[in-house]
This record gives C-alpha cells, sequence and structure tokens, in this order.
C-alpha cells in the first residue's frame, strides 16, 4: 500500500514536471518566420486537467496544434487542430497527440492518472512521516550553549509551519552535544537543548502534548571525528517522528 | 644546529618558566595537607616474601600471590618508603625466632619496621601467620601477629592480603583504616552496553554488576555499601536506579519525569542528592533514601548537575552550575542556601568532597574556549582558602575523581592512554596507576569503606 502509493506520487510529480517543460518551451518558442520558403514544421501541445482523477470521474483534455492539417489523438480519432474534450478513462492512460503537416509531424502526450479508491488513513500517516521527514530540520547550537542562535529561528519556523498543518503528528526533541565536556554536566546541557527548542515550538504555536523530549549528552553522537564539523553535527536539537 | 630560532625558542622558555614560577608560588607540597600522613616522613618498612610453612604443592601460586598482593598494597598505601627487595638480608624470616633484628636495622636496609611471616596450604584451606614487628626495638618488637585461615583460592589468599596490609596501615598510619579491602564502583561498556562493574580496590576481581542492555552511568554506592544508586535510560527517559548488592537486582525507586542524572549519597545514607529537570530545566534535588520527600534546591536557568555532599558533615553540596556561560564548581549548604562560586575561569566539573571535608577534587579545563586546547585535569582544591593545585600532567581527558575513604587516594578516569581508563594516584598527584585495560571504562567510584 504504501509503496503503491509513492509510486503514483512520483508519477503524478514526473507528469507535472514534463508538462510544465512543455508548457516554458511552447512560451518561448520564436514566431513563425514571415518568409514562406519551406512549409514551416507543426507545434503541437496537450495537456489534462485535472491529471489525476479517482476512477469513473472525467477529465478535460485540452489541445492546440499549428502548421497542422492532419490532426488525431490515439484513443479518440481524427480531432480540430485545436479544442477540448472530456474523457473518462477506465485506468492510467498516457493519450497522444500526432498532428502531421506539409513540414512534418509532431507528437505531445498527457498522463491521465486513475486511482483505484480513496487512500486508507495508514497511507496518509506513512506519507506524513515521510514529509517530516523531508521537512523538519534539526536545530543547532554553538559550543557550550542550549540558546536557539539568530540563524536557526527561521528553520524552527518552518518547522513550526510544517507541524501546524500536520497536527496529527507526534514527535521526540532529542538533545545531543558534542564528544568534548564531561559527561553528566553533557547530558544535563542536552537536556537544555531539548527544551529550548520545545520552548520555541510551543511560541510558535505547537501544541506541548505532541512533543517528548529527551537528552543523549554525548551518549548518542552523529558522527565520531574530533573537529569542529563533525563536533558541530553533533550539538543540536534532533527531530525524531513518533510513530 | 643552534640556529636562532632554536636558541630564541630555549631563552622563550626559560623566560616563560621564570614567570611560571612567580605566577605559582603555591605548589602542593607548599600548603596542601591532607592531614592523612601524606606528605609527613614515611615510615621504613621491610617486607620479605612470606616463606612456605610446608611442603604442598599449591603453596607455589598462592604464595607469589600473596606477596605480590601485599606488597602491592603497602607500596600504594603512600605513608611507606618501602624497602627495596634487593636490599634484603639473604636469610629472611618466616617465623618470629628467625628474625636478625642487626640485620635489617643496618643498612643497607635501614629498616625501622618488618613484615613477614608464612603460607601454607593444608588440604582446601590456607594458613597465613604474619607479623609486624619494630626492628629498633629488641626488647618488645611485636607490634602485630596475625594468623588467617581461609579457603585455598587465589580470591581468598588475595583478601587475607588485604587485611594483613590494612591492619599495618591501620597501626602505622595515625589510625586511618587501610582500604585494601575496598571496592571501586564504575561504568564499562565491554559488554557491547554502558553497565555498573566493580572491582577491587587495586583494579583486581572486575566483574560486572547490571545487565541492563541500555546505557547506564554514573553509579554511587550507599555508605555501608548495600545499595549502588545510578542513572539509566529507562522507556520514561532517564531515571534514577536504585541496585541492592544484597539482592543482586534493581529495587524500586520513584520516576519523577525529565532528565534525572548523578545521583549522590548524604554520608548518613539517609538522603540521596541528584539532578532533575522535571520542571523543564536541570535542578539539584534532595529526596529521602526511600525516593520519597522530593525537595529542589536550586532554581537557576541552565544545567544544575553533579551534587556531592560533604562527605563529613553533610551540611553542604557542592555542584556544577552554568551561570556565566561555562560550567563551574559551586556550593552550597544541604538546604540550597548560601550558593558560593569556587571555581573563577575555564570548565570546572564532576566535583567530589574529600572524606575528611576538607577538599573538592575536581576536573578543569583552566583555559577553555575555541583556539583553547586545554587539557582537563584533575585539580585539589582547599575549600577554605579556595586555593588550588594541579594533580594531574599527564596529558589526555581526566575526569570523574573520587576519594578513597582513607582520603589518602584518588581514582579517576583518563585517556592518556588511549581510550577512557580507570586510573588511582595518592592525592598529592603522585604513583599514577593505571587499573583497567579492556574496554571503555569511565566515572569510578570509590566504596565508603
Amino acid at each position: 500500500m504504501k509503496q503503491g502509493s509513492t509510486k503514483w506520487i512520483a508519477l503524478v510529480f514526473a507528469l507535472c514536471a514534463v508538462m510544465t517543460l512543455g508548457a516554458c518551451k511552447k512560451k518561448v518558442a520564436p514566431p513563425p518566420p514571415p518568409a514562406p520558403p519551406p512549409a514551416a514544421a507543426p507545434t503541437a501541445s496537450l495537456t489534462a486537467n485535472p491529471n489525476s482523477v479517482e476512477k469513473g470521474q472525467p477529465t478535460t483534455l485540452t489541445w492546440e496544434t499549428t502548421n497542422a492539417t492532419d490532426v488525431s489523438i490515439e484513443g479518440i480519432g481524427v480531432v480540430k487542430p485545436s479544442g477540448s474534450q472530456q474523457v473518462t478513462p477506465a485506468e492510467s492512460t498516457t493519450y497522444k497527440l500526432t498532428a502531421k503537416g506539409a513540414g512534418g509531424s509532431q507528437e505531445a502526450t498527457a498522463r491521465v492518472t486513475v486511482n483505484e479508491a480513496p487512500a486508507p488513513p495508514s497511507t496518509s500517516s506513512a506519507t506524513e512521516e515521510e514529509l517530516f521527514a523531508q521537512n523538519v530540520k534539526d536545530i543547532y547550537f554553538d559550543y557550550d550553549s542550549y540558546a536557539v542562535r539568530g540563524d536557526q529561528q527561521s528553520v524552527v519556523q518552518s518547522d513550526a509551519q510544517f507541524l501546524s498543518q500536520h497536527p496529527n503528528v507526534r514527535f521526540t526533541l532529542e538533545g545531543h552535544c558534542d564528544e568534548r565536556g564531561s559527561t553528566e554536566y553533557n547530558l544535563a546541557l542536552g537536556d537544555n537543548r531539548s527544551n529550548a527548542v520545545r520552548t520555541a515550538l510551543l511560541q510558535a504555536g505547537v501544541s506541548a502534548d505532541r512533543i517528548k523530549t529527551i537528552s543523549y549528552g554525548k551518549e548518542k553522537p552523529f558522527c565520531t571525528a574530533s573537529n569542529e564539523q563533525c563536533w558541530q553535527q553533533n550539538r543540536r536539537g534532533h527531530f525524531v517522528y513518533q510513530k | 644546529m643552534d640556529t636562532p630560532g632554536s636558541r630564541f625558542a630555549i631563552l622563550s622558555f626559560a623566560v616563560f618558566a621564570l614567570l611560571l614560577q612567580c605566577a605559582v608560588p603555591l605548589r602542593a607540597q607548599d600548603w596542601i595537607r591532607t592531614g592523612t600522613g601524606l606528605g609527613v616522613e614515611k615510615v621504613r618498612l621491610a617486607v620479605p616474601d612470606f616463606k612456605v610453612a610446608n611442603p604442598d604443592p599449591k603453596n607455589g601460586d598462592l604464595l607469589r600471590t600473596f606477596n605480590d598482593t601485599l606488597w602491592n598494597d603497602l607500596n600504594n598505601a603512600g605513608i611507606f618508603d618501602l624497602v627495596s627487595k634487593s636490599f634484603n638480608p639473604l636469610q629472611v624470616p618466616g617465623q618470629p625466632s628467625e628474625v636478625k633484628f642487626e640485620a635489617w636495622s643496618a643498612p643497607p636496609p635501614s629498616a625501622s619496621m618488618l613484615a613477614f611471616g608464612n603460607l601454607g596450604v593444608t588440604g582446601a584451606s590456607v594458613m597465613v601467620q604474619g607479623w609486624l614487628y619494630d626492628v629498633k626495638n629488641t626488647s618488645s618488637p611485636q607490634v602485630l601477629g596475625k594468623q588467617y585461615q581461609d579457603a585455598s583460592t587465589p580470591e581468598k589468599t588475595r583478601m587475607i592480603a588485604h587485611k594483613f596490609a590494612d591492619e599495618i596501615i591501620f597501626r602505622l598510619g595515625g589510625g586511618i583504616q587501610g582500604i585494601a579491602e575496598t571496592q571501586i564502583y564504575y561504568v564499562s561498556a565491554r559488554s557491547g552496553h554502558k553497565e555498573i562493574w566493580a572491582m577491587d580496590y587495586d583494579g583486581a576481581n572486575q566483574h560486572q554488576v547490571t545487565h541492563l542492555g541500555g546505557i547506564s552511568l554514573s553509579p554511587r554506592v550507599s555508605p555501608d555499601g548495600s545499595r549502588i544508586a545510578f542513572s539509566s535510560l529507562t522507556k520514561n527517559g532517564w531515571d534514577i536506579l536504585m541496585y541492592s548488592l544484597d539482592l543482586n537486582r534493581t529495587v524500586s525507586f520513584p520516576h519523577f519525569g525529565g532528565t534525572n542524572i548523578s545521583p549522590t549519597w548524604a554520608p548518613d545514607g539517609m538522603r540521596l542528592s541528584f539532578s532533575s529537570s522535571r520542571t523543564g530545566d536541570p535542578e539539584i534535588y534532595v529526596v529521602d533514601a526511600s525516593g520519597g520527600n522530593l525537595k529542589r534546591l536550586t532554581s537557576t536557568k541552565g544545567p544544575d548537575v553533579s551534587p556531592v555532599f560533604n562527605h563529613k558533615t553533610g551540611a553542604q553540596i557542592a555542584f556544577v552550575g552554568n551561570r556565566t556561560g561555562l560550567p563551574q564548581i559551586y556550593t552550597m549548604e544541604a538546604d540550597g542556601t548560601n550558593v558560593q562560586r569556587m571555581t573563577d575561569q575555564g570548565y570546572a566539573v564532576s566535583p567530589a568532597w574529600s572524606p575528611n571535608g576538607q577538599f573538592l577534587a575536581f576536573a578543569w579545563i583552566r583555559s577553555y574556549g575555541p583556539g583553547q586546547p586545554g587539557a582537563s585535569d584533575i585539580y585539589l582544591m582547599d575549600i577554605a582558602s579556595k586555593q588550588w593545585v594541579q594533580l594531574t600532567h599527564d596529558g589526555g581527558r581526566n575526569d570523574f575523581p573520587s576519594w578513597s575513604p582513607d582520603g589518602r587516594h584518588i581514582v579517576f578516569q583518563s585517556s592518556r592512554a588511549g581510550g577512557e581508563q580507570i586510573w588511582t594516584m595518592l592525592a598529592d598527584g603522585t604513583k599514577q596507576t593505571q587499573l583497567t585495560t579492556t574496554g571503555n571504562n569511565t566515572q569510578p567510584n570509590w566504596s565508603w569503606k
């Protein structure tokens, strides 16, 4: 289930990308040259709106061509040079338009995705976990400090925004420290760090009952090299999605 | 060879050394008086190998174990000038009748005291007879005469040597009990998890105590030696756990919420202090040993951690606080009043209060900060005057000092030999000795007796 929905999303994204690129190309295409010498090559575009439907729902295909005399869409037949038509595909379909003219032929395609059934709730939470991983960024701290520093404020704000948009997400804030300094003191410092991020999120409107905090001090480092780059990696408030 | 650069280096080093002498006129020997016989004239003691009492074949190994353990205990005690065995007369005594006083009191041994005796295995038991003689008092030389009998195992033989050593130390060391029978509790990761371990004070008999499989830290044994309080990562977060050494299992102790770490015992064994972030900020608390009657002592934002009671009176607590941006050592009354800052700079953690109540040992990075690769070393501070002396100078990170009950020794962790290992030293910084070598071993805690 989870994998299937991932595939759908990937397909939809790919389609959007293809169409966006196609649209751009068309816009920037230069006007046909004024001189008649050889016949101009035909152009063609085809879009589906919406490009993703529930099974049994219609979608509208819209196409435009130029310099074409013979225009057809696979599965529909011969059509006007420009126009639109409603279709209700039974399954996900790639519509292919072929425009032929004196200057050659041109093809354009549009993919319509047909969703089998509404996604069950478990799928949506798996998606949330992935979105959480993609969108929620860790907060980094200065040396021996638990103050959320200036360059991390915007990260806190964008984290808080995501968390406000996904009110069902629960998570743990882990406080981590670099290897320098003492075990016990670092556990206390890590506790202050996780609570500093928690406080910032509370101020940004995230409710307290969604947040657990824990300090790992220097017990579970992200990296183990003894240099500033690694130490910075280990001085952080780390977000962990709670299943 | 003798370039201007190297000449400059030598010159600047000389100037630096001179400045250092002016700037730090206080050396350990100048003012540190631990009141435990360290630094005073040491008793010159001869300890020839004990002799076999009978021809049993098991004698050899046990005798070697006994002799090594006894020598090591007396050598570690810090109050003896042991006569090198190569100075001993050819004929060593195994019985009082064999003692030739003149041979021991004259050079080269020039001993004042002589410990000698014999060991014999009979069946499954071992018998040891030991004496301590004042060789300059020929009319009434015996200070001590002891006989021990136990199972003929290396462990029991070691214990007999410890007991005899403690008797000698007690008689010749100003009536302070020896430490040869004490234990050191510590954290070891050698099983793959950080668990609580224990060993004899000299590093022998290392064994695992807890088997929790997670992360356990900061073991602190109760004054009566029956329980270990420690912090452990449970499903609730960091909790104070209590392990009974009588029952060999954890016994119940409350879950307080937040991060609960660094427990410590009051010397009467009735109260504990620890750090808890149950209110959202790490603060120092005290609680009855039963887990009831929780009281908060501090209320300053930022880490407050690693409390330790005045080992003698129980009336004050030293702890680590961050009120100035870097951790410093503070003291306060046991009710939270009269907070005093003890350290003036750097990064100071892990205070340990001396048994006589006079000193704090702690870990200090005096020059701490970006671009200042200061070392973490063990320091000793006289609480009344706030004068301090540095005890470790040998590199690595040195942390978590803990005092032996006689106040003559400090156990600590050091990374100087690669990996974190446990070391001991005398409280004046001499005789630094590595106790552990397997895996990473940290946070030693010396038993109270």
